[in-house]
């Protein structure tokens, strides 16, 4: 089981604040793009043109992470915290 | 979401007493010599418009780490004695406390730059985001100076 979840101005493309996903094994950010596309394909096109930061189990990641088993995977768009 | 008044890291949607988060950190120790704080607050107006209210949003778990890794830096890296930072989430209104930061040190050189650097570091590194309403409607806010 796989969780993906949308921040801010993500949550209104992807049309969702969360999804959970199942796999066998582990997948490529590629990969896990072409699913998120079937549902949603705005947000698919952003991962794949890099529009957005990633995180996975709160850490930075980037297109090349392997994504396993158990992940929490953010996409999370430009940050403006701060005042 | 943290709301516990002891841990120098929070994110929280309740209001912070300036005065109240200086005099924690006085108390951190007696070598303290010098302390800077940063304050950031709601801001009508933004590229030209008024805005009528702010809304934070965070990652929880993931933006309270980062906020840590930026003390423990700051303490690290600028020779400072401690730090605290405290970021409000939900709705925010003109003129209210978002961010404070406060940097002790036994001089105040390293207390400066300690805060000057945690606040731009805040807003590369953490996942919090800003969203103005406008008389137009709202907006998420992609990029702050």
């Amino acid at each position: 089981m796989i969780t993906i979840k949308f921040f801010a101005s993500l949550k209104t493309i992807a049309e969702m604040e969360e999804k959970i996903i199942e796999v066998s094994n582990s997948i490529s950010m590629d990969q896990l793009s072409e699913i998120i596309s079937k549902t949603s394909p705005k947000m698919g096109e952003f991962i794949r043109e890099k529009k957005v930061m990633i995180s996975v189990n709160e850490e930075m990641a980037d297109s090349d992470t392997i994504i396993h088993d158990g992940d929490e995977v953010a996409f999370l768009p430009p940050f403006s915290g701060g005042s | 979401m943290s709301t516990t008044t002891d841990s120098k890291v929070r994110i929280q949607l309740e209001n912070f007493s300036v005065t109240d988060e200086i005099e924690v950190m006085k108390k951190v120790s007696r070598n303290i010599g010098g302390i800077t704080t940063f304050l950031g607050t709601g801001r009508e107006l933004s590229k030209g418009e008024n805005i009528t209210q702010l809304n934070f949003e965070h990652y929880p778990k993931m933006a309270e780490k980062k906020l840590e890794e930026i003390r423990l830096k700051a303490i690290k890296d600028y020779g400072i004695i401690d730090m605290s930072i405290i970021h409000r989430i939900g709705p925010i209104e003109i003129g209210e406390n978002i961010v404070l930061i406060v940097a002790v040190g036994e001089h105040r050189k390293e207390t400066f730059i300690a805060c000057e650097w945690a606040i731009a570091e805040l807003k590369r590194t953490t996942p919090i985001w800003k969203r103005e309403t406008t008389s137009t409607g709202e907006v998420w806010v992609q990029d702050t100076p």
